[in-house]
């Protein structure tokens, strides 16, 4: 590892190298040099999309490798310092914004950080109408636990047990995918509909509160199954 | 722009290639020879790399260093288990191997580095000028530490590093290149000493990698050593020989049975022979390949794990793969191509040489670099989770196996108690839980000024860059001022370290260009200067008086140049006394001829 002391320019208005105004664009009209993107810019703006959950991963590819065409270092070893820190960051930049969005999850979540503020990892919350279930997975999973210590074959009631428990929490999990699915869409139409007189506000935010929830219970499932998986292992 | 050459720094050969217009090439030496036995070894007549160093494996073994690429970037607890297979001593300092050769004591890159200059002066004794600029390649799952160790080889031989690209992704492009291949391939790449497993999806010039695995320290050599086994243990058992203490014998053993691996390839059965010191006679062993595929089945399955994960990472089923490609020279055993096939459901590809092929992707990826080729583009992952150590011991990860480079991740520090002025930050690799069961990449200490507890916020930003090696910044954000960081590498040289190797950099007198030439032009100018002096003593009645002159200023001119050390002015002084004595030169030939030709008949002169 190494460690580094350059200082990338900070993104601006005006080209950092011939001080022309650059209107956002990443490359300069004048000199041609390769602009930094702002420190602050979000993964959509990046990668030219508007804030909307369904995207068509067909074309995201193609725009993010039309845009490392443009920004990737094998593309600067013969230039100046300045241009190379601007390449290695914008590359990270985008390869980080496709890797975000490419994924629906990864995608959503990053939506929710940037609309309502939330925390990097959603913290899993179990699904209240499922709690009975939960209570038993727990149970029989101990059960499991001990019957295994003490080397003791019978196992195959509570295996039983866990295999139905585990297809009721596949379930769960599809119907919170497919109610996700539909809030994408409902997400969608909202961004389209809105304008600056009538933004949905209240409609977004019950949609993204909803969202959220659904990752919520969502990251419990996958930790509750990936134990029962072990666990039948 | 500068020339840029590929160089493939392999476990038991390497070699390098360039851009011969739109097709890469490599670069042979004077006999023909491609590939260069990654092999140093210190004679009494000084030191030898490759070919040369090669006939030194028995006769000097405990002075000839092979295989040295298992140890780049490592400590010695790394590589415990495969010590008793290596005739050398070998050490640890600041967590860095020293081989002791001699009396010396060199670390891995200072090792690689004299490989990689007799690369440089082929290519140099090829091109006919000085190369700086090249690529080298590495294993994909090389860690940080393994790539700056490459990287500090380079630099102690007098090399820019370009870039470092993986193996397995040079193969790929070597590929594209020729082939025009699309859609999704698998490269798998067993070598001397590691296994990687790459799957890429290749469309309009872009190699994009979408998931990478392997094992730094499993290849050819274990396959060799499986054999090597065999024949220690039945040398005791039959013979009552004892290969302990014996490294001349052990490496005749390891020599042979490599032999006896690769005859395998192509033959069903091959009999290892091998003379036994002290007048014990010859031994005898018939190899079948039934057997020896027997004895090696587990390490082939050990790369069926990794390739069965890098398919999971990159979210596909081996039905997937278009093509799968087969690198490195342990492919060519039947029982891998087996393997492959077995588990992809298809037939691997090895048309290209697959051991010039990575060598050949290095060169393509230089002329990339270079800016000769415009339409390809390769995008390589980061092969291994970068982290740091929290509380308890746990890691806790900031960039993700298989994210594509460059990438970064930026962490908030701050501090717990009023007046603490630094935070030590601790930066692993690995996939474990656990801080202790993964690779410590470095220890820095971050420097915060002091203030109440909490109040301070300083962002360090983790970059791996496009070599796949981490750089660290960080800053004050409240100041946004760049903070000081003092990085102490677990396993890899520190800046001071690699400046004092360049500059002690052995003086290796006929691969350092400029001595080079300085001698050449010197034997040159004393041998032309002998012969016009020859020439004028028994020809002075064929020279004129003003010619007599100019060859006396220019012998003059030469003999001043002689005194300094640059050969440029002497190659001038030369081409100047040339110059001044070329009819001389001729009168003298013809006036020769005559004599010679004075009392032959004309059918007699040939």
């Amino acid at each position: 590892m190494e460690t580094v002391r350059k200082e990338l320019p900070l993104a601006r208005s005006m080209c950092w190298h011939c001080q022309s105004d650059i209107g956002g664009e990443y490359f300069c009209g004048q000199c041609v040099k390769v602009q930094p993107l702002s420190k602050d810019i979000d993964y959509f703006t990046c990668l030219g999309l508007p804030r909307k959950l369904n995207i068509d991963t067909g074309s995201l590819e193609t725009k993010f490798y039309e845009m490392s065409r443009a920004f990737h270092p094998d593309f600067y070893e013969g230039k100046s310092e300045m241009e190379r820190t601007v390449s290695l960051a914008n590359s990270a930049i985008l390869n980080q914004a496709y890797r975000t969005l490419k994924d629906p999850i990864q995608r959503v979540e990053y939506l929710l950080r940037l609309e309502a503020g939330s925390a990097k990892d959603i913290p899993g919350k179990a699904p209240t109408d499922l709690f009975e279930t939960l209570l038993e997975i727990q149970e029989h999973l101990e059960a499991l636990h001990a019957v295994k210590a003490r080397n003791n074959p019978a196992t195959e009631g509570i295996v039983a047990q866990l295999k139905t428990e585990k297809s009721t929490l596949d379930a769960k999990r599809a119907a919170l995918e497919s109610r996700l699915a539909e809030l994408f869409h409902i997400w969608d139409r909202l961004v389209e509909k809105s304008s600056h007189d009538q933004p949905f506000k209240a409609e977004k935010e019950q949609a993204l509160k909803e969202m959220r929830d659904i990752l919520s219970q969502r990251t419990y499932l996958n930790t509750m199954l990936a134990n029962i998986a072990e666990a039948l292992v | 722009m500068a020339r840029i050459v590929g160089i493939d720094l392999g476990t038991t050969n390497s070699l390098i290639a360039y851009m011969n217009g739109k097709a890469p090439a490599v670069i042979a030496d004077a006999e023909g020879h491609i590939l260069v036995p990654s092999i140093v070894a210190y004679t009494p007549d000084g030191l030898v790399v490759g070919d040369t160093a090669k006939e030194q494996l028995v006769r000097n073994p405990e002075r000839t260093v092979y295989s040295v690429k298992r140890f780049m970037g490592q400590g010695l607890a790394d590589v415990t288990q495969e010590l008793h297979y290596f005739p050398y001593k070998l050490t640890e300092q600041h967590g860095v191997i020293r081989l002791h050769v001699g009396d010396k004591a060199l670390t891995p890159p200072e090792i690689s580095a004299m490989i990689l200059k007799q690369l440089k002066y082929r290519a140099e004794v090829f091109f006919g000028e000085e190369i700086r600029k090249v690529v080298i390649t590495v294993p994909a799952y090389f860690n940080d530490s393994q790539r700056q160790a490459t990287k500090d080889a380079g630099k102690i031989a007098g090399l820019e590093v370009v870039r470092i690209v993986n193996e397995p992704t040079a193969a790929s492009l070597a590929y594209g290149l020729q082939k025009r291949k699309q859609g999704l391939i698998a490269v798998y790449d067993l070598g001397g000493g590691t296994f990687d497993i790459s799957i890429l999806k290749l469309k309009g010039g872009i190699f994009e990698v979408l998931a990478t695995n392997g094992n730094t320290h499993l290849g050819g050599d274990d396959f060799d050593r499986r054999l090597m086994d065999v024949i220690t243990s039945e040398l005791k058992s039959k013979r009552g020989v004892s290969v302990e203490g014996q490294p001349a014998l052990q490496q005749e053993i390891r020599i042979r049975t490599e032999q006896a691996k690769c005859a395998l390839s192509t033959d069903t059965s091959t009999v290892v022979r091998l003379p036994l010191p002290d007048g014990n006679g010859e031994y005898r062993r018939t190899f079948s390949r039934a057997e020896v595929e027997a004895l090696v089945q587990d390490l082939v399955e050990k790369t069926l794990g990794p390739t069965r994960q890098a398919l999971a990472d990159a979210g596909l089923t081996p039905t997937d793969i278009d093509e799968v490609i087969l690198v490195g020279g342990s492919t060519r055993m039947p029982l891998i191509q087996q393997n492959v096939q077995a588990l992809f459901g298809k037939h691997p590809h090895c048309e290209i040489n697959p051991d010039e092929v990575v060598a050949l992707g290095a060169a393509v990826q230089a002329g990339i670099l270079a800016g000769g080729i415009q339409d390809m583009l390769l995008l390589d992952v980061t092969p291994l989770t970068l982290g740091i150590e929290t509380m308890g011991g746990v890691m806790s990860s900031l960039i993700r196996r298989n994210t594509t480079i460059p990438t970064s991740a930026k962490e908030m520090f701050t501090t717990f108690v009023d007046g603490q002025t630094s935070v030590d930050i601790h930066i692993l690799q690995g996939e474990r839980e656990l801080a202790k069961d993964n690779r410590s990449l470095a220890r820095f200490q971050l420097k915060i000024p002091a203030l109440p507890a909490a109040v301070p916020r300083i962002e360090v930003m983790f970059m791996i860059d496009a070599n796949g090696i981490l750089n660290v910044t960080a800053r004050d954000v409240r100041t946004g001022e760049a903070q000081s960081l003092e990085v102490k590498p677990s396993h890899g040289l520190s800046d001071q370290d690699v400046e004092r190797m360049i500059k002690d950099s052995f003086i290796f007198a006929q691969q350092d260009i400029k001595e080079r030439q300085l001698i050449e032009a010197r034997n040159e100018a004393e041998s032309i200067l002998r012969a016009t002096e020859k020439a004028l003593t028994r020809a002075d009645r064929l020279v004129r008086p003003d010619e007599l002159t100019t060859i006396r200023t220019a012998v003059a001119d030469l003999q001043h140049a002689l005194a300094g050390d640059d050969h440029r002015p002497i190659r001038r002084a030369i081409e100047a006394l040339n110059q001044a004595t070329h009819g001389l030169a001729e009168r003298l030939l013809d006036s020769t001829l005559r004599e010679a030709l004075k009392d032959k008949k004309l059918s007699q002169i040939p």
